[in-house]
C-alpha cells in the first residue's frame, strides 16, 4: 500500500471557500494507526484540510483517497462507517440526554427497519464507558460542564465505531485540566483500541507530547511532517508561527517543549535605554 | 429514577424499530382528540345530529337524509380541517427543524404569502377551484425557489433563510394587496375570505388535491427522511460526518414543506399560525428533542378542527372564518415566543 500503510490521504488538493483559496496542490498522507496532529497558525488551513479529509468540504480539485478509493465516489454511509468526524460546529439539540446524543452516532449503522440492534446498545454503552460519561447517561447535555460535554461528543464519535477518527480542535474552550483529560483519552483510544486519530490542536506543546506524527502547516502548505522529536526545532517554530523560541526537553515526557523567547524584556530594556 | 425514554421492538431477521412511548402516546391522544372533535363538528350546525348517529352514518349505516348532510355537506369540511391542520403542522415542523429556529414556519418565511399570490391571481382572473389549487402551488413553489436561491450561500443557513423569508413575505403581502385592488368587487370579496383562511363550503373536490399530495409526501418525509433530519439538528458537519448528504436532504425537505404548505393553502386559504404553533406545542407535550414530525401532525389536525368548531360556535348565529381563530390564538403565541426568545438572549 502507498504511503507506508496510509488509509487516508489527500492528493493535489485545492481547497477554497467561495472565491477565497485556502490551499493549493496540497498533498498529505495520514500514516496508518498513527495519532496524527495538525498544527499551524490561525487560518493556515488545518481545519479546512480536516474538513476535506472527512468529505465535509468538497475540494475544488484533487482527490481524497480512503483505502485507495476516491472518497467522493463512495456511498456516504459507507464512508461514515470507516471515518468519523468530530467537528467544532456541533449543536446539542434542546432537551437531549447524554445517552440519546451518543446513540445518534450509530446512524450510519442503522436502517429504516434496523433502528436499534443489540450491537447498537453494546457499542453505545461501551463508548460512554470509555469516555467516562456512563454515569451521566440520563442527564441533559445542556446541563453539563464544558469538559463533560466534549467527552459526550467524543463518545458519540466513538459510537460511530470507525477505525479512523478526525477531531477538529477537541480541546478548544476547555481549561488545562480538561484539555489534558481529553488528550489522555485520545491517546488511550489510539494505543488501546488501535484507532487512527487525526486531530487539529492549537497548543504546540500538547501536540508534541501526544502526537506520533506531526504535520506543521502554514499558508495552506505542509512545512514539515514527522515524529515530533524529529521535526520540532526552534527554526521550524519560527518558520511556521513567526515566533522566536527555545525548544527544550519536556521534563515529564522527554518530548520537545517550546518556550517562547521573552521579547517583552528586550523591548522594555530598549525603551529604558532611550529615555536615559 | 429516569423514565423510559425510548423502547425497541424487535422482530425476526435482525429488524427493529425504536420509538418513544411518550411521543407515541401524544400522537395517539391528539389523533383521537382530532377525531372526536371531528365527530362533534360533523354533528353541529343548523340541523344537529348526535355523535352516535354521526358515527353510525360515517360507517355507512345512517338514514338517507343524515347520510347526505354528513357525507356530502359536512364531512368534506371536517376532512379539509384535519388534513390542512396536519399538513401545515408537518410543514412547520420541517421548517423549524431545518432552520433550527422556532420562527421557521411557512407563514413567517413567505411561502404562504407566495401561495396566496398564485391563488389570488387565479381568483382575480376567475378560475376554477382546481386552477386555484394549481395557482397556489405554483406561487408557493416559485417563492420557495426564490427564497432558497437568495438565501443560498454555500449551503442554506437558518438565520439567513429566516431573514430572507421575512423580507419576501412582506413584499408578497404588498403584491396581494395590489391584486385585491385589481379584482372585481365580487371576486375581491371572495378573495378576502379566502385570504383569511376559511373552511366554508368545502367540497370533496377541494380535499382531493391535498389528499393526493399528502399521500405521496408524508411517507417520503416521515419514513424516508425523519431519522436523518434528527441527526441534521446536531449541525451540518456532524450530520455529514455521520453519512448524510446534508444539502440534498435539505433541498428535498424544503421542497416537501413548501408543497405541503401550498396544497394546504389551496384547500383552505392561508390559515395562519398553525404551522408555527403546532410543532412547538407537540414538542412541549412529548418532551422529546428532534423534529417531532408525527406528534406535530396530530396536534395540528386537532388544533384546526378545534379552531373550526370554535369559529362556528363562539358567536351563535354568526360564523367566523377559522383563520380568525387561529390568527388570534397564534398571534398571542407569537408575541409570547418572541418575548421568551428575547429573554433567552436568542434574538
Amino acid at each position: 500500500m502507498e504511503h507506508g500503510g496510509s488509509r487516508l490521504s489527500g492528493r493535489g488538493l485545492t481547497l477554497s471557500y467561495e472565491r477565497r483559496t485556502i490551499a493549493e496542490d496540497l498533498t498529505v498522507a495520514i500514516p496508518g494507526r498513527s495519532f496524527t496532529v495538525v498544527v499551524g497558525p490561525n487560518a493556515c488551513g488545518k481545519s479546512t484540510l480536516l474538513r476535506a479529509l472527512s468529505r465535509t468540504l468538497k475540494p475544488a480539485s484533487g482527490s481524497v483517497l480512503l483505502d485507495g478509493q476516491d472518497i467522493a465516489a463512495l456511498p456516504a454511509k459507507q464512508v461514515a462507517r470507516t471515518l468519523g468526524l468530530l467537528p467544532q460546529s456541533s449543536i446539542a439539540p434542546d432537551g437531549i440526554t447524554v445517552a440519546e446524543l451518543v446513540s445518534r452516532g450509530r446512524y450510519p449503522h442503522q436502517k429504516l427497519l434496523r433502528q436499534w440492534s443489540p450491537d447498537d446498545e453494546r457499542v453505545v454503552a461501551g463508548s460512554m464507558a470509555a469516555t467516562g460519561v456512563a454515569d451521566l447517561a440520563d442527564r441533559m447535555v445542556d446541563e453539563l460542564s464544558g469538559g463533560q460535554r466534549q467527552r459526550v461528543w467524543i463518545a458519540m464519535a466513538l459510537a460511530q465505531e470507525t477505525p479512523l477518527l478526525l477531531l477538529d480542535e477537541p480541546t478548544t474552550y476547555l481549561d488545562i485540566a480538561h484539555q489534558i483529560e481529553i488528550l489522555d483519552l485520545c491517546a488511550r483510544l489510539h494505543e488501546e483500541e488501535g484507532r487512527t486519530l487525526v486531530a487539529v490542536l492549537h497548543d504546540l506543546n500538547h501536540a508534541a507530547r501526544y502526537a506520533t506524527h506531526l504535520i506543521a502547516m502554514r499558508d495552506g502548505r505542509v512545512v514539515a511532517e514527522g515524529a515530533p522529536g524529529d521535526i520540532v526545532t526552534a527554526d521550524l517554530v519560527e518558520e511556521v508561527f513567526r515566533l522566536p523560541c527555545r525548544v527544550i526537553d519536556d521534563p515529564e515526557t522527554g518530548t520537545p517543549l517550546v518556550v517562547p523567547a521573552d521579547r517583552r524584556r528586550a523591548s522594555v530594556t530598549a525603551h529604558a535605554g532611550g529615555k536615559a | 429514577m429516569s423514565a423510559v425514554r425510548s423502547s425497541v421492538i424487535r422482530f425476526g431477521a435482525g429488524r427493529s424499530v425504536r420509538f418513544r412511548p411518550r411521543a407515541l402516546a401524544v400522537s395517539a391522544g391528539c389523533a383521537l382528540l382530532a377525531l372526536v372533535l371531528g365527530v362533534f363538528a360533523v354533528g353541529s350546525g343548523e340541523f344537529t345530529i348526535g355523535p352516535a348517529d354521526v358515527v353510525r352514518t360515517l360507517l355507512g349505516d345512517g338514514d338517507p337524509a343524515q347520510d347526505f348532510i354528513v357525507n356530502e355537506l359536512r364531512l368534506p369540511r371536517v376532512a379539509t380541517a384535519l388534513l390542512v391542520g396536519a399538513a401545515l403542522a408537518l410543514a412547520g415542523a420541517l421548517f423549524q427543524s431545518l432552520v433550527r429556529n422556532p420562527l421557521g414556519s411557512p407563514d413567517v418565511l413567505g411561502f404562504t404569502q407566495g401561495a396566496a399570490v398564485g391563488a389570488l391571481a387565479v381568483v382575480v382572473m376567475g378560475g376554477s377551484s382546481l386552477a386555484l389549487a394549481a395557482g397556489a402551488v405554483t406561487g408557493g413553489l416559485v417563492t420557495g425557489v426564490a427564497v432558497y436561491l437568495l438565501a443560498w450561500r454555500h449551503g442554506v443557513h437558518g438565520q439567513r433563510l429566516v431573514l430572507v423569508g421575512i423580507g419576501t413575505a412582506a413584499i408578497l403581502t404588498g403584491v396581494n394587496g395590489y391584486l385585491l385592488t385589481r379584482g372585481q368587487l365580487m371576486d375581491a370579496a371572495r378573495a378576502v375570505l379566502w385570504l383569511t383562511g376559511s373552511l366554508d363550503g368545502r367540497g370533496w373536490k377541494d380535499v382531493l388535491p391535498l389528499l393526493v399530495a399528502m399521500a405521496v409526501l408524508v411517507p417520503v418525509v416521515l419514513l424516508g427522511c425523519g431519522r436523518a433530519l434528527r441527526v441534521v439538528e446536531m449541525g451540518d458537519d456532524v450530520a455529514s460526518g455521520l453519512g448524510i448528504r446534508v444539502e440534498r436532504l435539505r433541498l428535498v425537505l424544503l421542497a416537501a414543506a413548501v408543497l405541503l404548505a401550498s396544497f394546504a393553502a389551496a384547500a383552505a386559504g392561508p390559515v395562519n399560525f398553525v404551522a408555527l404553533t403546532a410543532p412547538q406545542l407537540a414538542k412541549r407535550l412529548t418532551k422529546a428533542p428532534g423534529p417531532n414530525l408525527l406528534p406535530s401532525m396530530c396536534v395540528g389536525a386537532a388544533m384546526l378542527v378545534g379552531a373550526d368548531l370554535a369559529a362556528q360556535r363562539v358567536f351563535p348565529g354568526h360564523q367566523l372564518p377559522v383563520g380568525v381563530v387561529t390568527g388570534v390564538l397564534g398571534g398571542g403565541y407569537l408575541v409570547w415566543l418572541l418575548a421568551a426568545e428575547r429573554r433567552a438572549g436568542r434574538i
